[in-house]
């Protein structure tokens, strides 16, 4: 049987609709399950509480405040020297051999396993250069890990600005350094910002980098020399070794909920920069 | 002016983070893996048995795993991911286009834990009363795969057709096509290499997701032979067995990290050798 070409189109049209939807179903299926589960399960005790029992009763308190200082000495660490690469790549190179082999590094450290950063942490910081089991060690593996989307996003974003901008400001006398802090930088801001805020809601996220690197003490820490578990791994051990489904479900209740308000300010902060510049 | 040099100095250093991390993980990995080959072998390690206690450091079966893992979710993530894309990118209003993107992005922000429990909790059930097995299986995996890689599929293969000149379909459109045979006639085969770098990307992904498959993928070490058969894969060994290793043991976890590494710095160049080709 031969459609009409009329026809084809509007089954095609439909089709492509109907997968769209479907992969969109897929993640509202994803949140509204966990949040389902979850939600009856948080109360003000279980955020502020310390962990009683492994995760059996009490709250998560201590992984709350690991997740968010190994997630500051990430983005700490990654945003000075993504940012400065993605300034380099976008406003003082042509291209060239050099420059070849940088991008060649970003790109295949961007597509690294998240298991591999884990290995490379507890190699390097945990054992040889004696951090243990820390949320420095922690925070540095997810450095290593997010510096590729900061570099990528802030590029795209430096690359975005006008070229007038940098025109005018040169032939004001600017120096080359003149015109990019003062008159590219700040225009560009926003697309950086919201790489560095999707780089967060990546690492919150993340556990096969932080399990190894970071391990996972209940206690909570005091130094960044202090091992922490994350809001990640505690719900995976929660949920792994079947120590209180509904602690897990309310663990990842917070986790997505965290990931949620992450990507929506990303987005949003998009959205405004695009609106003002039409 | 003075300044201005230290400056880009400064600026060029900085830019050489990646690649110097990326080069520290290639010799920090080669150090603690390679005195393994220098024992077994370069060929050593592909043996058909991983018993630990004695010795054998065979990761055939876990290189069969992931092979199995990431077909299955290409088999059900690529043709998926496309369409979707074409949809968005061809037949959708610009608004609606706009609202559905972030959405499927927001999919590349759940946590793979997270995927992993609703596998082991949902997924594998149904699997496991429906078709048999253990649930805990290749199949899992496969579906909950596919899924983690759709945005990067989806946004690859998205810019890629976006990327395909205007006069192409204009061209076609001129011609009487609709707008279905302009997509599938004209512009999906003019951005076959972006949707290939799509592909490989993806599959990039599916080799190395950890957490996931460790919960959903069953980890048994012997050669799966069916799709509803558990299986571990590469990473899951690594991820499992870590923790507890030492010696030879350490030695040839690590080497196995060396081959992934090996595996993912090649289809990433090959992604970027064909992302210079045009068309």
């Amino acid at each position: 049987m031969r459609l009409g070409p009329r026809i084809a189109e509007l089954f095609a049209k439909i089709f492509l609709f109907g997968i769209t939807l479907f992969i969109v179903g897929i993640l509202l299926f994803i949140i509204l399950f966990i949040l389902k589960n979850g939600a009856a399960h948080i109360s003000w005790k279980f955020i502020t509480m310390p962990i009683e029992d492994m995760g059996r009763s009490g709250g998560i308190l201590a992984t709350i405040v690991g997740t968010g200082l190994i997630v500051l000495v990430a983005i700490v660490v990654a945003t000075p020297l993504g940012v400065s690469s993605a300034i380099y790549l976008a406003e003082y190179t042509k291209g060239g051999r050099i420059t070849e082999v940088i991008r060649f590094g970003i790109n295949c450290l961007s597509a690294v396993p998240s298991i591999i950063f884990g290995l490379f942490g507890f190699i390097l910081f945990v054992e040889t250069l004696g951090f243990g089991w820390s949320i420095l060690s922690g925070g540095l593996s997810l450095a290593a890990m997010v510096l590729p989307t900061i570099i990528s996003t802030a590029e795209e974003a430096l690359r975005s600005v006008p070229i007038s901008y940098r025109e005018v400001a040169r032939s004001l006398g600017a120096t080359r350094w003149q015109t990019v802090s003062k008159a590219v930088i700040p225009y560009a801001l926003p697309g950086i910002l919201t790489g560095i805020i999707l780089s967060i809601g990546r690492a919150v996220g993340e556990t096969a980098v932080v399990i190894f690197t970071a391990g996972t003490a209940t206690q909570m820490p005091r130094s960044l020399l202090d091992s922490a578990r994350t809001m990640a791994v505690h719900f995976y051990v929660l949920a792994r070794e079947g120590i209180s489904l509904d602690n897990a479900y309310a663990t990842a209740t917070l986790l997505i909920c965290t990931i949620l308000i992450v990507n929506a300010s990303a987005y949003m902060l998009m959205h405004r920069l695009m609106r003002g510049r039409r | 002016m003075k300044g201005d040099r230290l400056i880009s100095g400064a600026l060029l250093v900085s830019a050489f983070s990646s690649i110097t991390v990326l080069t520290l993980i290639a010799v920090f990995m080669f150090k603690e893996g390679a005195p393994i080959f220098a024992k077994t072998g370069l060929f050593g390690m592909f043996g058909q048995e991983w018993d630990p206690l004695h010795q054998k450091f065979g990761i055939l079966p876990f290189i069969v795993g992931s092979i199995w893992i990431t077909f299955g979710a290409l088999v059900i993530g690529v043709p998926t991911g496309v369409l979707a894309a074409t949809y968005l990118a061809v037949f959708a209003k610009k608004k609606v286009s706009a609202v559905l993107k972030p959405v499927i992005e927001l999919l590349a922000g759940i946590p793979s834990v997270v995927y992993g429990f609703i596998g082991v909790i949902w997924l594998a059930p149904i699997i496991r009363t429906r078709l048999g097995g253990a649930g805990l299986s290749i199949l899992a995996a496969s579906i909950v795969l596919a899924i983690m890689i759709l945005p990067t599929i989806i946004g690859v293969s998205m810019d890629a057709i976006n990327a395909v000149p205007k006069s192409f379909r204009e061209g076609s459109l001129a011609l009487g096509a609709t707008e279905w045979q302009t997509a599938w006639r004209v512009t999906l085969p003019a951005a076959r290499s972006g949707i290939l770098i799509s592909i490989i990307l993806g599959m990039g992904r599916a080799i190395g997701e950890t957490m996931a498959v460790i919960m959903i993928a069953g980890n048994s070490t012997i050669i799966p032979k069916s799709i509803l058969d558990p299986a571990r894969t590469l990473t899951a060994n690594i991820a499992i067995e870590m923790g507890y290793a030492v010696g030879d043991h350490r030695r040839a976890l690590f080497a196995t990290a060396i081959i992934l590494f090996l595996f993912i710095v090649i289809l990433n160049s090959i992604a970027l050798k064909l992302s210079r080709r045009k068309f």
